[in-house]
């Protein structure tokens, strides 16, 4: 006798869903797009009107005046590399799509991890979620992200922001949570209102925390930023996307050792940056 | 302490359980049962059960007891920085734990500061952003604010370490700022959560002493945590000993010694230096007989041989103490046939107020064979202390 589990149709029903989305909220993507498109053009624009020379100066002033001397050879080194290399321009894209993205992550996880922090309840709805959206092979976003925002950049954004957002909701709610007892209690024995109690004390001690989730935040972006590449997203990833086509090693490792420098110098830059607010 | 002074805080049937059924824990602790069936049935634990007492305002209230013994539950539920589970806590006219959220804050602002145990500072703000807090989320202004601050900073001895931060202070110095920061709030009770535990010996010793002239000089209704009953000896106006959830005994320091309510508090009382605490009072007796400084000596001569004294104390028309004339002395004028005492009189005599320590009597009996005088605040004579009934006493409160 032949009995057969009919298999679930998981699938289906979650394109169903996206579907439904995608029609419904039209609108609402549409404009979405409109805004994040705008954005990207806006911070595209001004660091390309900055000549080369004057954003490295930048940059290297900032890793001299925030970490030391190493970094800013280090900097200066790298980014003449990238220079050299012909991928200024990529590199360029790809840092506005960096920092777009963990505006809108950092934006939506900030509240949200501070929300975990004092409801239990919403801690324990919302960390599975996180570790579905950490788990769930990066790649899978890129799916859902064209037909709600159409091949592009800002579907790479999309992608991005939804895959480099646990870290900084996980680490904001660490931060606030880690925050001693006595200090909470003390707060509170003074008459502090809740908001009191985060803006002048939860807060400010979670900040080193919070920064080191908003580091890990930046490094995910890079990574998913350059693999975005494959549904449209300009920049390194585009370049490195390109050599594989076509089959061509010697770009690829030029392009992808220009992301790992790139990668260097934020995390370094951003450690430095929370490093030295811990020690105010 | 005088019974005139006003209640400034009245605690009545005070529980409090750990757990959620609380309901459940209560009924059992209503039929007698004790702390350790009704975890044992329950899962509950009985923090705190029954508990009455008043807080006389500008009294120095100490809450005593061992680890466990619900103080710190106790001091929390006043400003309910954990919820009471039943009774009322009345601070002028409020009832604290019947408060809405909003009204609790107000009352915690206007009526509770509290030192913590390990200083609780804000480790990201300097002393004096420290000291301003309470004033700050109070909306007071930034002027004010800072001159409150800096004035608590100066009355715990901490000026010139405004801009320093709580890790660059020493342990001392971090609970100074800590006690500024309840200071500057200028609210009317000070709640002290074991604050001078955290502190080594000599530390802890200065900041008692710091404490209770402090707290004479501002008259700060002040209710003071501890494990430690030397401490709470030393500074307490009154004590309320605490075991297992519930007051044992309440009472001055000298009760507690003195008249321990049951075993435990005499138990627990026995390793203590008596003569602390004890006052003169105790081991004072009767004046026999006094002289008025316009008698004669031969009137003074015959008093002190009616009373087997060699000496006799001379006293004014308002009975005050003017000095101590020897029966060598008065026999010798006797004979010279002076009609008049008065210029015998040495005016050099050990005295004490009848609250002196016993402690403090054993130095004055070395060298002079005097007793030692106990007068009132008019210096008048309230009794005499001979050496051997200091000891007799001591020894006494040693068996107490």
């Amino acid at each position: 006798m032949d009995f057969e589990i009919p298999r679930v149709p998981l699938g289906s029903w979650i394109e169903g869903g996206l579907n439904f989305l995608t029609s419904e909220f039209s609108g609402v993507t549409r404009a979405i797009s409109r805004t994040t498109q705008g954005g990207i053009n806006l911070l595209n624009d001004g660091l390309m009107w900055l000549p080369e020379w004057a954003l490295m100066a930048i940059v290297i002033l900032l890793c001299w005046k925030l970490s030391g001397r190493r970094l800013a050879i280090g900097a200066l080194l790298g980014l003449s590399l990238i220079w050299n290399l012909g991928l200024w321009n990529p590199m360029i894209q790809t840092l506005t799509l960096v920092v777009i993205a963990t505006l809108v992550a950092v934006l939506i996880a900030l509240p949200l991890g501070v929300l975990a922090a004092v409801s239990d309840r919403f801690y324990k709805v919302i960390m599975p979620v996180l570790d579905f959206m950490q788990t769930m092979p990066a790649f899978v976003y890129l799916i859902p992200a064209i037909p709600f925002f159409g091949i592009g950049s800002v579907s790479g954004i999309f992608a991005t922001v939804i895959f480099s957002m646990p870290p900084a909701i996980r680490f904001t709610t660490l931060g606030i949570r880690q925050v001693p007892k006595e200090l909470v209690e003390a707060a509170d024995a003074f008459g502090s209102t809740r908001s009191q109690k985060l803006v002048k004390v939860q807060l400010p001690l979670s900040l080193p925390t919070l920064m080191g989730g908003i580091n890990q935040t930046i490094m995910l972006a890079l990574s998913m930023v350059v693999i975005a590449a494959m549904i449209g997203a300009n920049g390194l990833g585009s370049e490195v996307w390109r050599a594989i086509q076509r089959l061509r090693p010697g770009e690829g490792f030029e392009a992808g050792i220009a992301v790992v420098i790139m990668a260097m110098l934020l995390d370094r830059l951003t450690q430095a940056f929370s490093g030295r607010k811990k020690a105010d | 302490m005088t019974d005139t002074q006003q209640t400034k805080i009245q605690v009545r049937n005070l529980s409090k359980v750990f757990g959620n059924d609380t309901k459940k824990a209560l009924e059992l602790r209503d039929e007698g049962l004790s702390r350790a069936q009704i975890l044992e049935k329950t899962g509950q634990t009985l923090g705190l059960s029954n508990i009455n007492f008043d807080v006389k305002e500008g009294e120095l209230l100490v809450i005593m007891g061992l680890s466990g013994s619900g103080k710190s539950t106790l001091i929390r539920c006043l400003n309910r920085l954990i919820e009471p589970t039943s009774g009322d806590i009345v601070i002028e006219g409020e009832n604290i734990p019947q408060l809405s959220e909003k009204a609790l804050l107000q009352c915690r602002r206007r009526h509770f500061s509290m030192v913590f145990q390990n200083f609780a500072l804000f480790p990201h703000r300097t002393v004096q952003m420290n000291a301003e807090y309470g004033l700050e989320i109070r909306g007071i202004d930034k002027a004010e604010r800072a001159k409150k601050a800096s004035d608590s900073l100066k009355q715990v001895g901490l000026e010139g370490w405004e801009d320093a931060y709580p890790n660059q202070l020493s342990g001392g110095m971090q609970q100074r700022v800590g006690l500024a920061r309840a200071l500057a709030n200028d609210a009317s009770v000070l709640l002290m959560d074991e604050a001078f535990s955290a502190l080594d010996p000599l530390i802890r010793r200065d900041m008692q002493q710091e404490l209770i002239e402090l707290q004479h000089r501002t008259q700060k209704t002040t209710i003071f945590i501890t494990h430690d009953l030397d401490e709470a000896l030393h500074i307490g106006d009154r004590i309320i000993l605490l075991r297992d959830g519930e007051i044992v005994q309440i009472g001055t320091p000298e009760e507690i010694l003195t008249r321990p309510a049951d075993e435990y508090v005499a138990r627990f009382t026995e390793g203590v230096d008596k003569s602390r605490v004890v006052s003169a009072q105790r081991a004072m007796r009767p004046v026999r007989s006094t002289a008025r400084f316009d008698e004669g000596p031969r009137t003074a001569l015959r008093k002190m041989a009616e009373n087997q004294l060699d000496s006799i104390y001379v006293v004014d028309r308002e009975r005050k103490l003017l000095g101590i004339v020897d029966a060598d002395k008065a026999d010798e004028a006797a004979k010279a046939g002076l009609d008049s005492i008065e210029s015998l009189i040495d005016p050099d005599f050990p005295y004490v107020g009848p609250d002196e320590p016993l402690a403090s009597l054993y130095a004055m009996f070395s060298g002079k064979s005097h007793p030692i005088a106990v007068l009132d605040d008019n210096k008048r004579l309230l009794g005499v202390i001979v050496k051997g009934a200091v000891l007799e006493q001591l020894a006494q409160a040693g068996n107490a």
